[in-house]
């Protein structure tokens, strides 16, 4: 599925010209962690398989891949998604901020820390997606969550390991430590 | 999945035509529920026509007596609109209950209706509210829209462009949700408009969403969670799974119904 994938430097002048409303399209320009890719896709790829296997984004976990676990949550424009249940052609001209795009110059993200900091994790795949979701959650919620918000705000994302208290005392230590950096993610 | 197309108009004209020219094309709103049936190869379209980019389908308005959802508005939009929250909290309550926050960021109300998946909650809503259903081609009244597991009165083609809800006394809608999947076991919600009274249920029926006359009827004479008492459903009109066996299921809608109206007020 991925072998037609190929990638540009910069959008080419086909990808930003408007189309034939009839025809269909292959080609997506999308900006993944502040870097602009155009690419052309299976119309089936899904943004979990781009991030993955064409970007090499491994960070992005597929757990069930029905849209359930939220292993695969992924900011686009600015909100948390499910990346296995989002058509790649689907994201054109839009922005996506993965987990490997939340740290900045070598530093770890508030909610990051705050993560390692509670021991929020066991064996660590559904975590990038918890991170995202979390970050999500402070933006709609804000700073000061209390525990009912964020257990109720993160039933789209499964652990299998923990139990899930250290990784609700770790999104709310993460919250209150992410006041005045939350556009950072985006 | 198998392969198909992908086209993506940015007009409700253009929408129409990419749906009429292309053969066994299907509709593609929020994705939530299509491609992962697509994945299970349930479905297997040639081409499927993204209406994200289509602005007549979305907007949030009050236009006189009612509210009009344009159909492309996420679940999370819907949520936290302060148009609906203002004329029909119980809708932006039902919205913000509706799978889980990533989900909401993409299923929509028009996907959501167009599906009428039994389990759904929006069917519930658009039937107890009368909402009418407006289409690139005509408008459906919610009693004409709903025609049973996962049909409706759409034709091949047809594009629902907005959801228009007349504005109620009272509101409110309850659901019994499956732990894993938050889809209704059983949901009923409850309205009062006017002098209408209804009673739509969701999750429990095994031909869709419908409405509990006997229950209207008791509503019209005494609106009170205790004029429900006594009214049966028949366990043969129920769905019967894993989750619940049909006898449960009705019991649940007497229970479900009467916390909606003691919540309506």
């Amino acid at each position: 599925m991925f072998s037609i994938f190929k990638k540009s430097a910069a959008p080419d002048a086909k990808a930003s010209a408007p189309q034939d409303p009839g025809a269909p399209i292959t080609t997506v320009t999308v900006t993944v962690n502040g870097r602009t890719v155009t690419a052309e896709v299976d119309p089936r790829m899904l943004l979990s398989q781009f991030l993955r296997d064409s970007l090499q984004l491994t960070g992005t976990h597929v757990g069930c891949d029905t849209s359930q676990c939220g292993a695969c949550v992924v900011h686009l424009d600015g909100r948390a998604v499910k990346s296995c249940t989002t058509l790649t052609l689907a994201c054109d001209g839009g922005s996506v901020t993965t987990i490997e795009g939340l740290s900045q110059d070598g530093t770890l993200h508030p909610m990051q820390e705050a993560f390692r900091n509670n021991h929020g994790l066991q064996c660590g795949f559904c975590t990038p997606g918890m991170i995202m979701s979390a970050v999500d959650i402070v933006n709609r919620k804000g700073n000061t969550l209390d525990e009912a918000t964020v257990r109720a705000e993160l039933e789209g994302n499964i652990c299998r390991c923990t139990g899930y208290h250290n990784i609700v005392a770790a999104v709310r230590e993460g919250a209150a430590n992410m006041t005045g950096v939350k556009q950072a993610a985006e | 999945m198998y392969a198909f197309n992908y086209l993506r108009p940015s007009s409700l004209a253009e929408a129409g035509s990419a749906l009429t020219k292309t053969p066994d094309a299907k509709i593609l709103a929020g994705g939530h529920t299509l491609l992962p049936t697509m994945k299970l190869r349930l479905a297997s379209p040639k081409a499927l026509v993204d209406l994200s980019r289509v602005s007549e389908l979305r907007g949030i308005e009050k236009k006189g007596n009612a509210l009009v959802i344009g159909a492309m508005s996420t679940h999370f939009e819907v949520s936290t609109s302060t148009v609906v929250k203002g004329a029909i909290a119980g809708l932006a309550e039902l919205a913000g209950h509706i799978g889980d926050p990533a989900v909401r960021h993409r299923g929509t109300i028009g996907g959501s209706v167009a599906n009428n998946d039994p389990a759904a909650d929006y069917p519930a809503a658009v039937l107890a509210l009368n909402a009418t259903v407006t289409t690139d081609k005509r408008e459906i009244k919610a009693d004409d829209f709903f025609k049973g597991l996962f049909t409706t009165a759409l034709g091949e083609g047809e594009i629902i462009t907005r959801f228009s809800f007349p504005q109620p006394t009272k509101f409110a809608y309850v659901k019994f949700a499956n732990p894993a999947s938050r889809y209704a076991l059983v949901g009923v919600a409850v309205a009062q408009t006017g002098s209408e009274i209804r009673v739509a249920v969701t999750g429990a029926g095994n031909d869709g969403v419908f409405r509990h006359k006997a229950m209207e009827a008791a509503l019209a004479k005494s609106w009170s969670p205790d004029a429900l008492k006594g009214i049966t459903t028949d366990p043969s009109m129920m769905n019967s799974d894993i989750h619940a066996a049909a006898d449960y299921r009705a019991h649940l809608v007497g229970v479900i119904a009467a916390r909606a109206v003691a919540k309506a007020g």
